[in-house]
């Protein structure tokens, strides 16, 4: 006996780890994948879809085939104009191995789904006749058996029995879970196992269709579409492509006026052009884009939870407010007692003895804690009774009381009118002080219950909603985060309302029906909202499908993971604060890296720039930061521009983690976020290449490569 | 630096700041339609216009439907000016008998495309070409009605940010028959009384002739200059009645007056972010914009005040006295007038540039490299830095949208300005938008630097009026120095006209059919193909439903958010424009510190 569960083992960390943590992110299989799919992913028609690295491919090819010339024809500076065109390819092969890196944890995982999807074979049902056929066979419909041992062959509702069914396949959460007939709990899943017992499935989903197909089919990022916050900043990274594909085209006709005036130097080359042109347009962040948005959907994917698109998970990051139910989600599942109030001239003690020894037999979580709280509080041991003489009473809906019968005397506890009927019923008499007490309880969102033993009252037992640990901890990071949270529950107001105050919700919704949640949800949106939230039930389908971000649970019926845009495996209803987290560092990762990206092209300019008019413009040499520092005779033009495109290409590499691993979010406020970002990406933007190219600029020298 | 540059540079400060409230209050009044001041007065007139010209007031016009008016009303306009123009031979109040000879096509066309899009841009000589007539109905008219259309769209853009949910953005002739009739009018008839009070003449009488001090007999050109002086600087127009502009005595007579124009170039402007912020029903929003903007500014007029002080060192070695350290006037004062000096002349030509009025009291060409570039890079940052009347405000907001959407991905939300949120409409219109004044400007520099004009077209290329022995051939033969500042002189010129300023860095010859039409295009995409992303993009932000501002959003009110938006603004506009500035200003201070000479 004893139960040591109290709230704060039972609480979510603040931060949430991902079950399916990767162990290392440039995991050796992953990254020799990545390395091949970086050249596959070569092929133009694929670069064509990113506009900034579709315009340093063509770059790339035109100074390939320049260089290809020269070899033929003997070029001036072949050692220069070789390692330019390598450089400007391997910046389009550091994009495609972001990209397949980002793409590298889910297309493994998208395998082991498969296996289980090819092998499995099906029992169909045709009126008494049982016949076994692949599972790819079978249609919407379809009614089949399964038994222990047996795979579920699709997705289905079970429509007689009841069996335990293990979901780690899906879920990787290894303990069973049971499915059955009728009500919430009629859900299953293909590819998961039945461990007992035999069930009849009929199947709502065709092949192709199935859970196992669309989770393979996001893993694998296959059907990814671009979310519209990736199509704006693809239109500003493309305008910001042409404006300086424009602003190095006209820098020849510029140059020419130069030269022809000072009658000194030559107009750049193609391959300085091209040089300055990769530099300045935003490769990094063009580079990374689609790498940080697979990234984004495989932590989602990493916290077990489904994602059905992009744009969800985006839609998470925006959302205003969170309607989050009360059970399970901000309380234990269960009340539990909390304090003993004896009547006036009763010793607490006795109070404790006697709901102690009523409770020893009740094993339900209320009951227990009433066992605990005796132990713990009021110092009482826990006893054995098991002597013979004690009687059990277990709890009836009719009396509405449990308790004991031991050495004589009857021990109960039960809801406060079920007691007081007792009590008089053996011809005692209630004093009035145990309906304040009583109403007092109540009116603080507990629920009451009173002791007595034999006719007389002892006091009253607090039992209260627990909520969970850290709770108040998260909503403060949501209120901070500007989301806010509701708490939908089925209790009176005055219950809800203490219950509220308690978790440090920001509003609640009491005596909640599914039409009232509806009006919450359209009310909050008509306000420009964007509202998430929770749900598990067919009648929460409608909600779910109303909600900007929908989180259906796992152990949920069909109709609401159908509703939702996402599925949380674990069924765990906080799971959606991970995913507000990830929205937005979904968000702030693009923001972060498109930031740096431009801030990179000042230091750029002040290298390439006076390298490019060395001869026209000697002077200009005096903002070059490579003239500085020592070794600074040594650099040269062709140094300096080789620095500045080397720079460009490995600053992708380098800025792959951020990109998988996203910009760090924390709940501080907008304005703090701000400041914070553009301090380390803005002005480090600015800065980090100078100390980075002037160091690549004199190991160049050093090597002899420039 | 001198106290007294300090001093006029802090008064100037005050007085801007001071009129921006009640100036910015009383335009939001005016362009809501609630009553104000003068509505007793006014009132009447303006409904009587509406009447003639059959225009509802409650109409509504969609973003189409108010750009189509905005369009159709300066292709009128401009037509009636280049008429006008050509004809004005033909027509009373020419004493000087100014004929076509004087406003061929092609200076007629670029000057009536100069003066429709509020840019200003003369390639003429005014007195020596233009008849009294021409100057009252052809251009001071376009002064006016340019300046009413430009505040007309600043606030319909506006509106895309206030209004919730609506089809409309505000009624075209509404808001321009109300900017000429509250907004213009009540200012300019004082101002130009004050004008001539101070000395600006205002007479149809011919010209006045006067002994000179040796003798010679001189003759002093007047003119209704007062009347077209008001409504050049108040509207940001900046064409003058002669060529020396406001460094002529008759168009800027006094420490006084100089002191009143430079203020009233960047009043409306200044106080159109009070009415933005009035109109989005948070004044802060105003402030942010105002104090971005003078930010830019306040860098801007340090840079030029600084390097016009310290001079050309190549000068300062040879010790004339002039240049000797402290000593008032001391750094350079090339192309400066002596009545004026340096701090008011810096301040001058800074803010002539930042806003978009082009009216000049010295010669931008004439500038330390360093003092030009700060006048330069005012045009090249399209003129966001107060700004056009109207221009400013909405070329601002075009960058704000830009900055706030990397700002806003960056603190984890969809980005939204004022509650709206910004999507890839927006952005393509505003990076559309950014993208044609750079397009325009990059690429006609590009091409006046190798235009080859063969010599079967050489007329292409000769000076209007000039003899074919001096045809200039190529394009870039305009330039009146060689190199970097040569270079200089091409990209002024191109930006100014794109970005509407219609300041001249001088030097250019640019009365010659190619410059005159080329110039002429580069204005009318400058102005127009800006204005019609704007007013799409404001269309599409007015139908929009706002998002409650929470602790998650960015707040766009502060601080950190007019840092963050002049920030952009530099970083875009260096960014665009680091090798042609590289090439033509930075190069050539170079070259000064090296002392080397030209």
């Amino acid at each position: 006996m004893g139960n040591d569960e109290t709230g704060a083992a039972d609480a979510p960390e603040v931060r949430a780890r991902p079950r399916r943590a990767p162990r290392t992110l440039f995991a050796k299989q992953i990254v020799h994948r990545a390395a091949a799919d970086a050249v596959r992913k070569l092929d133009p028609r694929l670069v064509a879809r990113n506009p900034v690295m579709f315009v340093v491919e063509v770059g790339s090819i035109i100074t390939l085939l320049l260089f290809i010339r020269e070899l033929l024809t003997g070029g001036r500076d072949l050692l220069f104009d070789g390692q330019i065109t390598a450089w400007l390819w391997f910046t389009v092969l550091f994009a495609n191995f972001a990209e397949a890196m980002a793409e590298g944890r889910g297309k493994a995982q998208a395998e082991a789904l498969r296996k289980t999807k090819t092998l499995t074979m099906a029992r169909r049902l045709t009126g008494r006749h049982e016949e076994r056929i692949g599972a790819t066979e079978l249609r919407k419909g379809d009614l089949v058996v399964c038994e222990a041992g047996d795979v579920i062959p699709g997705d289905g509702e079970v429509t007689d029995g009841i069996a335990s069914v293990d979901e780690s396949a899906i879920t990787g959460e290894s303990a069973p879970v049971i499915r059955e007939s009728g009500g919430d709990r009629d859900s299953v899943t293909g590819g998961t196992k039945v461990l007992s017992d035999r069930i009849v499935v009929r199947i709502t989903s065709n092949p192709g269709e199935t859970f196992i197909d669309r989770m393979i089919g996001l893993v694998e990022g296959a059907r990814r579409q671009k979310t519209p916050n990736e199509v704006a900043l693809t239109i500003l990274l493309a305008g910001t492509t042409i404006i300086f594909v424009l602003a190095v085209a006209s820098l020849v006709p510029f140059a020419a006026f130069g030269v022809r005036s000072a009658g000194v130097g030559a107009l750049p080359s193609v391959f300085l052009l091209e040089a300055l042109l990769v530099c300045l347009i935003p490769t990094t962040i063009g580079g990374l884009l689609s790498a940080i948005g697979i990234a984004g959907m495989d932590r989602v994917m990493q916290h077990n939870v489904l994602a059905m698109s992009g744009k969800a998970v985006e839609a998470a990051g925006d959302v205003n407010t969170l309607l989050l139910d009360k059970t399970g989600t901000i309380t234990l599942g269960n009340r539990q007692a909390v304090e003993l109030i004896p009547l006036p001239g009763v010793e607490v003690d006795a109070l404790a003895n006697a709901a102690q020894l009523s409770s020893l037999a009740d094993e339900t979580p209320e009951g227990r804690s009433i066992a605990v709280l005796a132990k713990e509080r009021y110092g009482l041991r826990g006893r054995d009774l098991h002597d013979g003489n004690a009687e059990f009473v277990p709890f009836r809906a009719q009396t509405r009381m449990s308790g004991v019968n031991l050495g004589g005397s009857q021990i109960r506890k039960g809801a406060a009118e079920a007691v007081k009927r007792h009590i008089v019923e053996l011809g005692g008499s209630v004093p009035p002080e145990l309906d304040e007490i009583t109403d007092r309880i109540s009116s603080a969102g507990g629920t009451p219950l009173a002791v007595a033993v034999d006719d007389r009252a002892l006091g009253v037992i607090y039992l209260k909603d627990i909520v969970k640990g850290g709770m108040r901890a998260r909503f403060d990071q949501f209120r901070a985060m500007g989301i806010r949270t509701v708490m939908i529950t089925g209790d009176n107001p005055l219950t809800a309302a203490s219950i509220a105050d308690e978790a440090g919700v920001d509003g609640f919704l009491a005596e909640a029906t599914p039409e009232a949640k509806m009006a919450l949800i359209r009310a909050e949106q008509s306000g420009g909202k964007l509202v998430a939230m929770t749900g598990d039930g067919t009648n929460d389908a409608p909600a779910l499908a109303q909600a900007d971000v929908g989180l259906a649970m796992n152990s949920g019926t069909q109709a609401a993971k159908e509703a939702g845009n996402m599925v949380d495996l674990d069924s765990n209803p906080t799971k959606l604060i991970e995913v507000v987290a990830i929205g937005k560092q979904l968000l702030m990762t693009r923001g972060a890296l498109t930031t740096f990206s431009i801030a990179n092209d000042i230091s750029k300019y002040f290298c390439i720039i006076p390298a490019m008019f060395a001869v026209t413009y000697p002077e200009l040499g005096a903002i070059n930061f490579l003239r500085y520092g020592p070794g600074s005779a040594l650099s040269t033009p062709n140094s300096a521009v080789l620095a500045a495109v080397i720079f460009n290409a490995l600053i992708i590499i380098a800025l792959i983690p951020i990109a998988l691993r996203g910009v760090p979010y924390r709940p501080v406020g907008a304005s703090a976020l701000l400041r914070r970002n553009l301090f380390v990406y803005g002005l480090g933007g600015m800065l980090v290449p100078f100390p980075a190219i002037w160091l690549l600029d004199r190991l160049l020298v050093l090597l002899r490569l420039a | 630096m001198t106290g007294h540059g300090i001093l006029e540079i802090v008064l100037f400060c005050l007085t801007v700041t001071a009129l921006t409230k009640p100036l910015g209050v009383y335009m939001h009044r005016v362009f809501e339609g609630q009553p104000t001041a003068l509505s007793r007065a006014i009132g009447p007139v303006e409904r009587v216009i509406y009447r003639l010209l059959g225009v509802r007031e409650s109409d509504d016009m969609r973003w189409t439907q108010y750009s189509f008016a905005l369009l159709a009303f300066s292709a009128v306009g401009m037509l009636l000016t280049y008429v006008l123009l050509r004809l004005q031979g033909a027509l009373p109040l020419n004493p000087r008998g100014f004929g076509g000879g004087q406003m061929p096509p092609d200076l007629a066309f670029g000057t009536a495309a100069s003066f429709a899009t509020n840019t200003n841009w003369q390639s003429y000589v005014p007195e020596a070409s233009v008849s009294t007539l021409s100057n009252m109905l052809a251009l001071t008219v376009q002064n006016w009605t340019s300046a009413a259309a430009g505040m007309a769209v600043a606030v319909a853009v506006c509106r895309g940010f206030a209004r919730h949910g609506s089809a409309g953005i505000g009624n075209f002739w509404v808001d321009l028959i109300r900017a000429c009739l509250y907004i213009l009018l009540p200012i300019c008839i004082p101002y130009a009384l004050f004008l001539v009070w101070q000395g600006v003449p205002q007479t149809f009488a011919a010209p006045v002739v006067a002994a000179g001090l040796d003798g010679s007999r001189q003759t002093l050109l007047t003119g209704p200059v007062a009347s077209q002086e008001a409504i050049k600087m108040l509207g940001t127009n900046g064409g003058g009645f002669f060529n020396a502009n406001s460094a002529h005595p008759f168009e800027n007579p006094t420490p006084l007056t100089n002191f009143v124009q430079i203020v009233s170039i960047f009043a409306i402007p200044a106080a159109l972010t009070c009415t933005f912020g009035r109109m989005v029903g948070n004044p802060r929003q105003g402030w942010a914009i105002f104090g971005a903007m003078a930010a830019l500014f306040l860098c801007g007029l340090a840079v030029c005040y600084q390097a016009e002080t310290a001079g050309v060192p190549a000068v300062r070695d040879i010790r004339v006295a002039a240049f000797e350290d402290d000593a008032p006037g001391a750094g350079n004062m090339e192309g400066k007038e002596v009545r004026f000096g340096i701090a008011p002349s810096a301040l001058f030509a800074t803010v002539t540039t930042a806003a978009s009025c082009g009216a000049v009291n010295s010669m931008h060409d004439s500038y330390t490299p360093l003092g030009g570039m700060v006048a330069l890079l005012n045009i090249l940052c399209d003129e966001t830095v107060f700004g056009g009347v109207g221009a400013g405000l909405f070329g601002m907001l075009m960058y704000a949208i830009v900055a706030v959407f990397i700002a806003g991905l960056m603190v984890g939300r969809t980005p939204e300005y004022l509650g709206k949120k910004i999507g890839k409409y927006e952005v393509r219109m505003a990076i559309l938008a950014l993208l044609i004044l750079f397009a325009t400007a990059a690429s006609w520099t590009a091409l006046a630097c190798t235009m080859p004009i063969p010599p079967s077209a050489a007329a292409l290329n000769r000076v209007n009026g000039s003899s074919p022995a001096l045809d200039l051939g190529g394009a870039s033969n305009n330039v009146g120095n060689p190199g970097a500042h040569g270079f200089s002189e091409l990209l002024y010129a191109y930006a100014s006209q794109t970005g509407n300023n219609g300041s001249a860095f001088a030097g250019l010859t640019a009365n010659t059919p190619y410059y005159n039409l080329t110039g002429g295009i580069a204005m009318l995409v400058g102005r127009f193909l800006m204005i019609i992303p704007l007013l799409a993009m404001s269309g599409s932000l007015a139908r929009k439903q706002p998002t409650p501002a929470s602790a998650g959003s960015l707040a766009t009110d502060t601080p950190t958010f007019a840092f963050l938006l002049a920030g952009v603004v530099l970083v875009v506009g260096a960014l665009e424009y680091f090798p042609a500035l590289a090439l033509g200003p930075i190069a050539e201070n170079l070259q000064m510190l090296a002392r080397q000479a030209f």
